[in-house]
């Protein structure tokens, strides 16, 4: 690590912008009243947030392809989640079909 | 806390438990690349606790380690973390007043958001929305701590394909919101927009360009209870 002071000065913005931004949401709720349709955008926006935070860590692996191996376990555990399995089952699946395509040589 | 139990019942508390063990798991793994990377084992303890964002805390370990500017990686960690505004306008009020608001708002994370945001009514999504929160805080910071004392012991997640996860974590609990047809469509060209979009921009970008995709929900006749 190079320069320690700068380190801590780059975790102290991260840590006390996210702290900004998680209070600055609740704040604005407070003040704002919201439409019954404004509301179902913004959780909707949440949810495609999270779609796209699933697909990019099942998918990918910086700026490139993360092999099938992981996808495919995810995969599995959409399937089994959307047929109503339970939670246990559906993570462990995934790791599971993940670790076993591994182990036969697929990366 | 003893409420929590009696308001929530055990299936939802075993899904949180089983939650927070996966945060657990990818905390050992957040430790050991940061220190594997050449960071002292303060770095992955003080941001744990102080950030509380796993995403934006691997980035900012990714963009450093590469030799990126610090200031301009916690710039890119707070692009990622811009999904907070949106959780914070969803929530209902979960965290009350005073140092409950304070630490309530600190643990605003993926999972305990889309754990509350699951509960039918306010009692339910107050106490899963802490219930997560709280378990996220102590195991976060736990496993980024423990992973980084085992050093390179846990360096082969992938041979038990943990990385698949937190990926499968996250569609397990979004899966009720995406039985909707409309929000389903959304998702899926988000989440196009957000692959399609990752080869060329920056690290947590591609997340915030699926947004482009809520625009398919602009026409939606209103059927909001």
């Amino acid at each position: 690590m190079k320069d320690t002071t700068l380190v801590v000065a780059g975790i102290a913005t991260l840590a006390a912008g996210t702290f900004a931004i998680r209070l600055s949401g609740q704040a604005l709720r407070a003040r704002i009243t919201f439409p019954p349709r404004a509301r179902r955008l913004v959780e909707a926006a949440a949810v495609v947030m999270l779609a796209a935070l699933v697909a990019t860590t099942a998918l990918t692996q910086g700026h490139g392809f993360a092999g099938l191996a992981r996808p495919a376990g995810v995969l599995v555990a959409g399937v089994l989640a959307w047929r109503r399995a339970p939670f246990v089952v559906v993570i462990i699946a995934a790791a599971a079909v993940t670790a076993l395509l591994r182990l036969a040589g697929l990366s | 806390m003893g409420s929590i139990s009696r308001t929530l019942g055990r299936a939802t508390l075993r899904d949180i438990a089983l939650t927070c063990l996966a945060v657990f798991v990818i905390g050992l793994s957040y430790g050991a690349i940061a220190v594997a990377s050449g960071f002292p084992l303060w770095v992955p303890a003080v941001q744990s606790v102080l950030v509380l964002a796993g995403a934006s805390e691997f980035l900012f370990i990714g963009i450093v380690a590469a030799g990126g500017n610090p200031l301009a990686a916690a710039l890119a960690g707070l692009l990622v973390n811009a999904r907070h505004l949106p959780y914070g306008l969803a929530l209902p009020e979960v965290t009350g007043r005073g140092w409950r608001r304070l630490l309530g708002t600190h643990v605003m994370n993926d999972e305990s958001v889309v754990f509350a945001l699951a509960q039918p009514d306010l009692p339910r999504k107050r106490a899963a929305y802490w219930a997560c929160g709280l378990g996220v805080l102590i195991c976060w910071p736990g496993g980024a701590v423990l992973g980084a004392l085992i050093g390179s012991a846990v360096h082969n997640t992938s041979a038990f394909g943990l990385d698949a996860m937190f990926p499968a974590v996250i569609l397990a609990l979004i899966m009720p919101d995406l039985r909707n047809r409309l929000t389903l469509r959304a998702a899926l060209a988000g989440a196009v927009i957000a692959l399609a979009t990752t080869p060329f921009l920056p690290a947590g970008l591609p997340v915030l360009a699926a947004l482009v995709a809520v625009l398919l929900l602009a026409r939606e006749p209103v059927t909001v209870p």
